[in-house]
């Protein structure tokens, strides 16, 4: 909301400069995001009364003006249409600091000669004086404008952008900000006084009020005023709707918004004679009805629409806008004006059904009191009937289902301090609850007040509202610094699951930036299609959850796997990256636990739905040349082989030895795919990604890609280990070059060497095919490392069990020795 | 025979004085004691002497042969000497040759204050746990003082799962907060825990804004808590984080699930309180909001808001690396381009 700081003088006294009161302001919760000083650059321009005016000798559309400033007489030449004689208006010397009307920009006024005249000065349009971008003529200031007196004085202003919080309605008036400036500042509250005339006719003879909904209206009050001559509005008037940010319309609708701005309660005035049956209905709006607003807009209704209607039709949305029939024109000349109370939900739930929102649904949406509208409805009146009405009907109708009466609340210095650390007297609380407008009576011999809620704070509901009221007026800033003095919890396990879980994580991060991995973090929404992508033939295994109202197509969906986010951010970085790229994420993937079924997912009922099961995942890809370009380095692509390497290397340095199955996943190509086994389960896949998947999310080059389930891989870490000896006894090596045919795989050959009890170690050293080898063959030389944990072994034991050891080898995959 | 021993040995020493490199000093070696070598042919030619004179012989040859295998350590021993002293032309290297590239791994910088922010807290006694990112309406809104229609709805556009069904829709949490609830209703007082994880808006992106972005929940639960411990912590956090000069600012502020509600806010790093466009021209730039646990919320999890108190605060974590290293667009942290990641 903005507020005009003049504006709020009239109702308290502020001594302090504008910055000043904007932190105060701030540090107490109603923010000041910004503050525009209006007339802070006006040093030289001053109130003047027109007093001649001649004809330009050069010029016919021009004139000279002569100005009289109080101490002395100046002549100008003016080319506004609108000069005349009597006016009271701004006048810049030379020197002034003004706005260039056609550019816009800041200038300082010279001294010239206007076709041949010297000027010693200029009267300024509100362009020029930077009030608005009004250049049609020049500003005319009010009669009483004092001349002589510095036009910042008179007409400057300082305007304030407050961030009104939603708590907080009674903020969204001058009046309400008053209260907060005189509670901060010690100064009293000046209310404006409401007195003003009626006729003997009775408003019952000339309407009546029939609320249908009294839960959805509380209350609705009216008046009726006559003789009413819509015209502009006063320009005091029209400065404060602009320097409030709204645009003057005429008298009659200024006057309402004048009132909603300094009381927050929104007014509505009817033309009287377009209401049908003299009547004001408040109900449901019907099925199918419909209504044309204000903005000349028809629109469609529904029962969950209030609607204030005449005999025959909807003639206002409740508290949203006003219908064009019933609307004030310049041929009105009677009006009926609401100030009602609705409900914040139904006003809530109207404004999102009809896209609208304005400053009166703005307020309701906040919840006003229904104790509201009375006051500001007379002081309306009373406005309309000084400019713009004749009479006002006597009485007021007041329509008041729902009535409730104040909140009582107890409240202690003790509950002060048990809840803000800081320490106030009773006298302390009281000032400040009283100077906001709290009713509080001592009781318990002063320990304890009792405090009656003003109706225009809905939002203190109990006591520690009241503390916040309390601490904010006398500043946070008072509040103690202390640490936390109360007992530790008892501290969580280590072993704990959730502890082992997150500790895993940083283990796995930590390894994977040792191997030179960097770690990226992706968003959770997908799009589908980058889903499909991770399949060649663009098949979706789980069903994703769907976001019910995405912002963008490529966030619409809860991803199931991490791969997609990796192989797009390696797609992106593809063409600015001149080395291998290696890439990591560790998060959450959201697989529904009732996948929906197409056909029936329509009928699936509340009872059904789960929240997705969050399963922390691991994914890896490599790509591109091993090493950065170096005069030294492996220019070869990365390979199968160095993921794999980083997946048995990744699980040894958790403890765990890995075995690879041939694997099956379809984001993988066939036969360049493993599964990850650990201890008998899948934990994961390794391998090559599908050439058509790479495709797909336009990559060239290979990509190898890893996969783990961290809470398999959870499950295998959580065992404790148990401690191995240091081996006692030497080891003896030896190296044999086995041939063997092309199609048994190392794993066949390790098995049957690893089954030797005095095997401590197996290493493939070399894997040769060429000279020397037969076709269909291939060799493997390997080096073993025999140890017993018992004795050291003999040459004998070694060639013993080597020789067993070759005979199997021979046997069962028809390995022989190298010659 | 004797003589010719004796020549050999002479030449032998002659030769090695001559010797200047450990190369030379191989072939010397090949030459004088190899297995070609004169004075190994002498000592196999012994054999089909005379026992005395090949026992004479024998006994010279061999007292020769150690003779000149001490001067040949000995030989070499000054050849290493000299060399560790002066090293040759071709052993030295151009040391500004760029060394052997190792591959850099980092971690993403949100990670990276991740763990800085969790740290700070775990010195303060608080307990990292984690929450999920899908929640039901009730968590996120209903328990938190938020109800359907309640006009601070607006302070959290939603994405959601299902649409308008109440406190059994699913939604992805527009905070951290809903552990606040998570947690009291299975822990009993105290309690003193932070909640790291990332929160969903329905907000179009610029760069301030994201529709994903990681929080730090925090709360502590107990007898005697206060606003005060919340500004001791608060104001101890701010001055591990941005150090001890920077100003921090405590000022009230309204959020439904707290009262007294508190926002936190530190002076501007990039203009130092004068007012720009980082800190929309206030000087101050919010990081967190905070406040009393509001005793509503309390009461629904079954803990005595007339016996108990607490705290809980909500950290935005983006903004500090944003504010530590002059980050302008949010945006960047979660479109992952390589040449902004490897900066951190
Ligand atoms: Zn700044």
């Amino acid at each position: 909301m903005k507020v005009s700081l003049k504006w709020l003088r009239d109702y308290v006294d502020i001594k302090l400069a504008p910055e000043e009161l904007a932190e105060r302001l701030t540090m107490a919760g109603l923010e000041v995001k910004g503050t525009q000083t209006i007339g802070g650059t006006w040093d030289n321009v001053v109130i003047g009364e027109v007093i001649a005016l001649n004809p330009h000798p050069n010029a016919d559309r021009l004139k000279l003006a002569t100005v009289d400033l109080g101490t002395g007489q100046v002549t100008t030449v003016c080319g506004a249409p609108n000069i005349s004689l009597g006016q009271r208006v701004p006048f810049a010397h030379i020197g002034a600091r003004l706005i260039d009307p056609h550019t816009g920009e800041a200038i300082v006024l010279k001294p010239a000669k206007i076709r041949g005249v010297a000027s010693e000065g200029m009267v300024c349009s509100e362009k020029e004086l930077g009030i608005s971008e009004s250049h049609e003529g020049i500003l005319v200031l009010p009669a009483e404008a004092p001349i002589g007196a510095p036009l910042g004085a008179y007409l400057g202003d300082v305007i304030f952008d407050l961030d009104v919080t939603p708590n907080r309605p009674d903020c969204l008036s001058v009046i309400g900000i008053s209260r907060e400036i005189a509670a901060l500042t010690g100064e009293p509250l000046r209310l404006p006084p409401i007195h003003y005339e009626e006729t003997e006719e009775s408003i019952d003879s000339f309407a009546s009020v029939d609320i249908v909904e009294p839960d959805l209206c509380p209350r609705y009050c009216a008046s009726l005023i006559t003789g009413i001559k819509i015209a502009p509005s006063p320009s005091w008037l029209q400065q404060r709707l602009n320097s409030c940010g709204m645009r003057p319309i005429n008298n009659v609708v200024d006057v309402t918004n004048h009132v909603m701005l300094e009381y927050g309660q929104p007014l509505h005035a009817f033309d009287y004679h377009k209401l049908k049956g003299r009547q004001i209905i408040v109900r449901r709006a019907g099925n199918g009805e419909t209504i044309t607003t204000i903005d000349g807009t028809k629109r469609a209704l529904n029962p969950d629409i209030l609607v204030i209607a005449d005999k025959e039709e909807a003639v206002a949305v409740a508290g949203i806008m006003g219908g064009l029939d019933s609307e004030v024109t310049d041929k009105t000349d009677t009006i009926l004006l609401e100030s009602a109370n609705f409900n914040q939900a139904t006003i809530r739930r109207g404004c999102s059904h009809l896209q609208l929102q304005n400053e009166a649904s703005i307020r309701f949406d906040k919840g006003l009191n229904s104790e509201l509208p009375l006051l500001p409805l007379k002081r309306a009146t009373q406005l309309l009937l000084e400019l713009a009405g004749d009479r006002a009907a006597k009485g007021i109708i007041d329509v008041y289902p729902g009535k409730s009466e104040p909140k009582l609340i107890l409240l202690t210095a003790r509950e002060v301090e048990r809840l803000s650390g800081l320490k106030v007297n009773i006298n302390g609380i009281l000032k400040v609850l009283k100077a906001l407008g709290f009713k509080c009576q001592e009781s318990n011999s002063g320990s304890q007040i009792s405090v009656s809620v003003p109706y225009w704070r809905g939002d203190i509901k109990c006591s520690a509202d009241l503390v916040e009221e309390v601490v904010r007026i006398i500043g946070y800033e008072k509040i103690p610094i202390t640490r936390l003095g109360s007992p530790l919890p008892q501290q969580k396990s280590n072993l704990s699951p959730s502890a082992q879980q997150s500790n895993l994580k940083e283990k796995l991060r930590n390894i994977l930036t040792g191997f030179g991995f960097q770690e990226i973090l992706t968003y959770s929404l997908v799009s589908l299609e980058k889903l499909q992508k991770l399949s060649p033939k663009l098949e979706l295994k789980i069903p994703p959850l769907k976001v019910a109202n995405p912002m963008t197509r490529e966030q619409e969906y809860l991803r199931t796997s991490l791969r997609a986010g990796l192989l797009a951010t390696l797609s992106h970085n593809q063409k600015f990256e001149q080395a291998g790229v290696r890439l990591f994420e560790i998060g959450k993937v959201f697989l529904p636990h009732h996948p929906p079924v197409i056909a029936s997912e329509a009928k699936q009922s509340q009872e059904e739905k789960e929240l997705p099961q969050e399963k922390e995942m691991l994914c890896a890809v490599l790509s591109g040349p091993r090493a950065e370009l170096s005069w030294q380095a492996d220019k070869e692509p990365f390979d199968f082989f160095d993921a794999k390497g980083v997946v048995e290397n990744l699980l040894n340095q958790l403890g765990l030895k890995a075995s690879f199955d041939i694997g099956d996943d379809e984001t993988l190509f066939q036969g360049r795919g493993a599964n990850i086994i650990v201890e008998d389960d899948k934990v994961g896949i390794v391998g090559d990604v599908h050439p058509r998947v790479a495709q797909a999310f336009e990559l060239s080059n290979t990509i190898c890609l890893i996969e783990v389930d961290l809470e398999k891989l959870l499950t295998k870490v959580t065992r404790i280990k148990e401690y191995q000896p240091i081996p006692r006894f030497p080891s003896v090596t030896r190296d044999i070059a086995l041939v063997i045919d092309e199609q048994v795989s190392y794993r066949r050959v390790e098995n049957i060497i690893q089954s030797f009890p005095l095997v401590m170690q197996i290493t493939l050293f070399d894997l040769y095919r060429g000279k020397q080898i037969p076709d269909g063959k291939k060799s493997f030389a390997i080096r073993i490392i025999y140890q017993s944990p018992s004795h050291t072994l003999t040459d004998e034991e070694v060639d013993q069990t080597q020789e067993q050891m070759l005979a199997r080898l021979h046997q069962e995959l028809g390995a022989t020795l190298r010659s | 025979m004797l003589e010719q021993l004796k020549d050999l040995h002479t030449q032998a020493l002659d030769e090695l004085n001559k010797v200047n490199n450990p190369r030379e000093l191989e072939l010397w070696r090949v030459r004088h004691l190899g297995k070609k070598s004169s004075l190994t042919k002498i000592l196999r030619s012994l054999a089909a002497l005379p026992l005395e004179e090949r026992r004479k012989g024998g006994a010279q040859a061999n007292e020769i042969k150690r003779a000149l295998e001490s001067s040949l350590e000995e030989k070499e021993k000054l050849l290493q000497e000299a060399l560790l002293t002066s090293p040759l032309e071709s052993q030295r290297l151009d040391i500004t040759l760029p060394g052997r590239p190792l591959p850099a791994g980092r971690l993403h910088p949100t990670t990276q204050i991740l763990k800085e922010i969790c740290d700070v807290f775990k010195n303060m006694g608080f307990q990292v746990i984690e929450g999920p990112d899908v929640e039901w309406d009730y968590y996120n809104f209903e328990a938190l003082n938020i109800p359907q229609h309640h006009p601070a709805r607006d302070m959290f556009a939603t994405l959601w799962i299902d649409a308008g069904m109440g406190e059994k829709a699913r939604l992805l949490r527009t905070h951290t907060s809903p552990m606040q609830i998570r947690l009291m209703e299975r822990e009993r007082p105290p309690i003193r825990a932070i909640v790291p994880g990332r929160a969903y808006r329905y907000e179009a992106t610029d760069a301030t804004h994201e529709s994903m972005f990681y929080q730090v929940e925090g709360l502590a639960v107990d007898k005697g808590i206060t606003l005060a411990d919340l500004k001791g912590t608060l104001f101890d956090f701010c001055r591990c984080i941005f150090g001890e000069e920077r100003e921090v600012r405590f000022r009230c502020d309204y959020f439904p699930f707290v009262e007294p509600g508190v926002e936190v806010a530190i002076g501007c790093s990039a203009c130092d309180g004068a007012g720009c466009r980082l800190c929309g021209y206030s000087g101050w730039i919010e990081i967190l909001g905070a406040g009393m646990v509001h005793p509503d919320v309390l009461a629904r999890v079954d803990i005595d808001p007339k016996l108990y108190s607490g705290f809980a605060f909500g950290l935005g974590v983006e903004r500090i690396p944003m504010l530590r290293y002059g980050i302008d667009d949010i945006r960047l942290f979660y479109s992952n381009d390589l040449r902004f990641l490897r900066q951190f």
